[in-house]
């Protein structure tokens, strides 16, 4: 895991990257109004958003690193340290953590081997909570990747996880 | 007006203003956290809820947040409805979940918002018994601490750091329960203000890192009012003292001076008081066989029977103190002891601001102003609390458009939302980037020279009467259109300049823009470069130079140098020269320096935080400062040495001294009245410098002897070394600290001003002693523009807040944040000499050795042909005169470090 992260740290951005930026800004007035699109251009190329990126990028926007990051900070699905290929979010909010919020992610943490916010060793997932998915008449929901899983039990976590 | 009734009561109040204000203002007590009467209304934490009627027959009511409720009239409200109390105490409740119970250990304790707020509100037990959570810290620098389980989260600091004071790398990270208030990554904060997070935090996460070092509570430091000595604005100051030490200093609010904040300069500058360095004790000859009386009476003798005996004053001593040397030695005896540049600009200055018909604003007022121009300062580092007030006044277009939106000033995060759409035009001309140039329409960079020329041609554009320059670019020409053009619109424009630049061009085309304006509200201010620079040139003398002709040429052969490191005005051959040639050099201050190390007699003189005096700032405001605390013998204030050394002298008091000079100087007639003299009482007793709860009186001193001494006697002052008295009610000039009945905090203010952010009960402190009248014929000394020579380049001395000022520079946490000794040079001429950032160049005047070696740091917005060093060393001296020097790249082999050659 350890190799994976060194592989994944770059400095600085990638010609790529810049110019997709950069394309954003010439819509706005105000470079800083770019923010989270240049955080989610960085977070597409590389899985999430290291030190080194994100001050290259405030350097591009015309902000302090400070400034970037607590944008980048604020949003859940900014990620400021490296994660598995497919990041498993399960709602923690009041309607999913009433209906066993915290089995689910108590199985899914086991299954896997992690802590939550850990790569798993084969650099395949890592389990964050986040807040509600818009989906309460199926609590308790998670969202694997993009896909999101209604009415999760316990008994299911390995079968969402087997797709 | 409205009326509005508070449970029961009716009052007074503006319509439209916020609730919260309002009541405050009244001296009612309602809790809050997020607002801040400089800072406006977010409605954050929730805490200052009230509970609203709809009519005279509601009995329900509803609740509201008071600090974002315009008032209205017939409004109906109360403070004290039990929905409004126990919404408030449960608010707290949860506020306080996360925070730790530390208050024993805290710094904050005992001047603390969040134990005022908290007892205020009722929450006076803790229910919750959960784990807290917890951050790690960082280190924020020299100046702060960082705590960051105390935060509340009340958004304070970010928005007093990045919205009020621009500044950019103090965030909030992360989300809802979980934010944090620090820096990207550890290290110093780069804010020159950031000092007043200190005050602005409601609890302890930012505390002063200089008092830690010497902590004791709000409760046992003696305190007296102060005025700040570490640049030429006079930001009042409130510093405390314990066992004979100068612990902190803090903000004393001033509506029309410094108001809430302070510059880092100003607040941790004061170790210098502690420092090692004090001179101690009368020196003869470098030896302390010799008495203070023994002084004296050399002092005494010496002006008997010397051939004849010069006095240097300074501007950085009291009118008081360079009144009575001047007295002492002689009115045609007496020189301002500045070198000739500094004499000329201040009193050019002096002149414009004396007869030209202009008015000189307050920073209260330099608020105010709808349109600005900085000539050849960079505001920051020259008089940085002006730089804080010019960043508000940027704010005026966004105010008008948000009055024309009928969004009220102090919505605050309203009115900020509207900042991008427009700005108030600022421009600054000045050497080479300036830090307030995140907020100008426009920059210019030049020589002194070429910014007076542009200045020159904005006045002529004004006003055809004005002279003009010739041969101006196509590019300056239309700056001067458009930035004339801009002023022209205003209807309070200002023009700050001041001495930075060391051009009396300079300072003669702001005065002729300022003419030219048709404004009638229009302002002119000028920056001064020490406390008592204008008052000095007020009083006026000779020069230096002919202080150092008196000697040279015989006609005198003693001096005495008040307060004044003569190696810091002049190169250091003269100055060894003059002293040299003198046969007795009497000097009185309160740190070793060069010159002192010269004196056959050396008398220790009381800083401002031990002696009285009255200074006179830029804007010609008369200021007192008390003693803090009693000086120990036989380190004496100046005017003390001076006036004892004057045998026939009726001043054996220093009312009397102050008094004297008023007669003296018509200039100066008001200063006798800038606070209340030593006969003061205040029902029937001394005002008390020890808070009623001061602790350890009878015992403080018992390792020394167990006998409880009695208190110092201040002859001098309206104060006490003491505890017994009022402060309550006393005049805002003698407000030695500031808190009420449940407010304990620095922020008890708002039960001393007249409105929030208004002007304090009893009026400001401070006399203005010069008002505008007269009218000035247009100055037509427009110099030619300025070329670079091949191979040869002028010195610019560039000033920092954090190096430039002599005695701050003593103080070990200022030392520390003074910048790497550097020189700047543009890119083309770097290029020339085949140089890039960090390569050393070896300074020589030309056909001389060597001056310094230092290293480069390229600045693209300096011009060709000029040098910028920055001005932070005070043996600078030898490097910081603007004339012309050559440069030689150093090999790289060579040892890697900057020198300066005396």
């Amino acid at each position: 895991m350890k190799e994976l992260i060194e592989k994944q740290k770059f400095t600085g951005l990638s010609a790529a990257e810049v110019e997709e930026i950069n394309a954003e800004i010439s819509h706005y007035e105000d470079k800083s109004a770019v923010s989270i699109e240049a955080l989610k251009i960085v977070q597409k190329y590389r899985g999430w958003v290291s030190d080194e990126c994100l001050i290259a990028a405030a350097e591009l926007l015309d902000m302090s690193p400070a400034q970037l990051e607590g944008v980048a900070t604020f949003y859940n699905l900014i990620y400021r340290q490296p994660v598995g290929k497919t990041v498993i979010h399960y709602c923690n909010s009041v309607t999913c953590w009433m209906l066993g919020a915290e089995k689910v992610r108590q199985r899914l943490c086991e299954h896997l081997h992690v802590e939550l916010g850990e790569m798993s060793d084969d650099g395949a997932y890592t389990v964050l909570p986040i807040v509600c998915l818009g989906a309460c008449d199926h609590a308790p929901v998670v969202m694997v990747g993009k896909e999101l899983c209604l009415d999760v039990i316990e008994n299911t976590v390995s079968e969402i996880l087997g797709r | 007006m409205a009326t509005i009734e508070i449970d029961g009561k009716h009052y007074e109040a503006q319509d439209g203003q916020s609730l919260l204000a309002v009541c405050l203002s009244f001296g009612l007590n309602l809790p809050y956290f997020c607002w801040h009467p400089a800072m406006g209304s977010v409605g954050a934490c929730r805490q200052c809820a009230v509970l609203q009627y709809q009519n005279p027959e509601d009995k329900r009511g509803r609740l509201v947040m008071a600090c974002m409720t315009p008032v209205a009239d017939a409004m109906r409200i109360s403070i004290e409805a039990v929905p409004a109390s126990q919404f408030r105490r449960e608010n707290i409740e949860l506020l306080m979940i996360n925070h730790p119970h530390d208050c024993p250990v805290c710094e904050e304790g005992g001047e603390c918002h969040l134990q005022d707020m908290t007892e205020m509100s009722g929450h006076t037990f803790r229910r919750y018994r959960g784990q807290k959570r917890t951050h790690a810290n960082q280190y924020l620098g020299p100046f702060i601490n960082h705590e960051m389980n105390r935060c509340i989260a009340c958004y304070r600091c970010v928005r007093f750091y990045d919205d009020y004071a621009g500044g950019n790398d103090l965030q909030v990270f992360g989300m809802h329960n979980n934010v944090y208030f620090g820096r990207f990554e550890e290290g110093a904060l780069e804010n020159e203000f950031s000092g007043n997070l200190v005050e602005v935090c409601p609890t302890g996460v930012f505390t002063d890192r200089t008092f830690s070092a010497h902590y004791a509570r709000k409760w046992d430091l003696q305190t007296a009012p102060s005025v700040c000595i570490h640049c030429g604005l006079g930001c009042n100051t409130a510093p405390g003292e314990r066992y004979g030490q100068l612990r902190r200093i803090i903000n004393r609010y001033n509506g029309e001076v410094n108001g809430y904040f302070l510059c880092d300069r100003g607040r941790f500058g004061y170790g210098f008081v502690n420092s090692p360095e004090r001179i101690r004790e009368p020196l003869l000859d470098g030896r302390s066989e010799i008495t203070p009386q023994a002084a004296v009476n050399y002092l005494d003798n010496l002006c008997q029977t010397a051939k004849g005996v010069i006095g240097i004053g300074s501007p950085r001593a009291s009118l008081e103190a360079n009144f009575a040397l001047r007295t002492l030695v002689g009115e045609e005896n007496f020189f301002l002891g500045l070198n000739d540049i500094e004499h000329t600009l201040l009193s050019t200055i002096f002149n414009i601001l004396r007869n030209c018909g202009i008015h000189t604003p307050s920073l209260r007022e330099i608020e105010q102003a709808d349109a600005v121009l900085i000539m050849g300062e960079d505001v920051t580092h020259t008089a940085p609390r002006l730089a804080l007030s010019l960043r508000q006044s940027a704010r005026n277009a966004t105010f008008d458009l948000a009055r024309s939106l009928k969004i009220a000033p102090w919505q605050d995060a309203a009115v900020r939302e509207l900042k991008t759409q427009i700005k108030t035009p600022i421009f600054i001309a000045s050497v080479c980037a300036t830090r307030l140039d995140d907020i100008a329409t426009d920059t210019f960079h030049g020589s002194p020279e070429d910014i007076a020329r542009l200045g020159f041609a904005i006045a002529h554009r004004l006003d055809d009467q004005a002279p003009a320059p010739e041969l101006m670019s196509d590019a300056e020409n239309s700056l001067a259109t458009a930035i004339a053009a801009e002023l022209k619109q205003a209807k309070c424009p200002l023009i700050v300049s001041g001495t930075s630049c060391a051009s009396i061009a300079v300072i003669q085309s702001a005065y002729n823009i300022a003419k030219a304006l048709p404004s009638k509200d229009k302002q002119l201010t000028f920056t001064v470069p020490e406390c008592n620079s204008l008052g000095l040139a007020i009083m006026g003398g000779g020069r230096l130079r002919q202080a150092f002709e008196r000697i040279n040429e015989g006609v005198a052969d003693s001096v005495i140098v008040l307060e004044n490191d003569l190696y810091r005005r002049a190169h250091s051959q003269t100055v060894d020269l003059f002293l040299q040639s003198a046969a007795h050099v009497v000097v009185m201050d309160s740190l070793r320096n060069k010159t002192a190390e010269q004196s056959e007699l050396l008398l220790p003189t009381a800083t401002f935080a031990e002696s009285e005096g009255t200074l006179v700032n830029n804007e010609g405001r008369a200021q007192r400062y008390f003693p803090v605390y009693a000086v120990s013998e036989p380190v004496r204030g100046s005017w003390q040495w001076l006036t004892s050394a004057m045998e026939d002298s009726e001043w054996r008091h220093h009312d009397d001294l102050t008094a004297a000079c008023a007669q003296a100087f018509p200039d100066l007639a008001a200063i006798a009245q800038v606070a209340p003299g030593a006969a003061y009482r205040f029902k029937g007793s001394k005002i008390p410098r020890q808070p009623e709860r001061y602790s350890g009186r009878a015992a403080m001193f018992a390792n020394i002897n167990v006998r409880e001494p009695a208190p110092p006697q201040d002859l001098e002052t309206p104060f006490s070394f003491s505890m017994e008295g009022v402060t309550a009610q006393v005049p805002p000039a003698l407000l030695p600290v500031i808190r009420a009945p449940g407010w304990n905090s620095n922020q008890a203010v708002n039960q001393f001003e007249e409105g929030v952010e208004g002007h304090l009960r009893g009026g400001d402190p401070g006399m203005r002693l010069i008002e505008a009248s007269g009218n000035l014929a247009w100055f037509n000394d427009i110099p030619s523009a300025f070329k670079a020579e091949e191979g040869q380049w002028r010195i610019m001395p560039l000033p920092h807040i954090f190096g430039s000022e002599e005695l701050s520079l003593h103080s070990a946490p200022i030392a520390e944040r003074r910048p790497a000794p550097k020189i700047l040079l543009n890119p083309l001429d770097a290029q020339a000499l085949g140089v890039v950032n960090g390569d050393r160049l070896e300074i020589s005047r030309s056909m001389e050795t060597a001056i310094a070696t230092l290293p480069v740091q390229i600045e693209t917005t300096l011009p060709r042909g000029l040098l910028g060093v920055p001005a932070i060393l005070p043996e600078n001296q030898q490097i910081n005169n603007p004339e012309r020097v050559t440069l030689k790249k150093v090999a790289a082999e060579a040892e890697n470090k900057p020198e300066i050659f005396l």
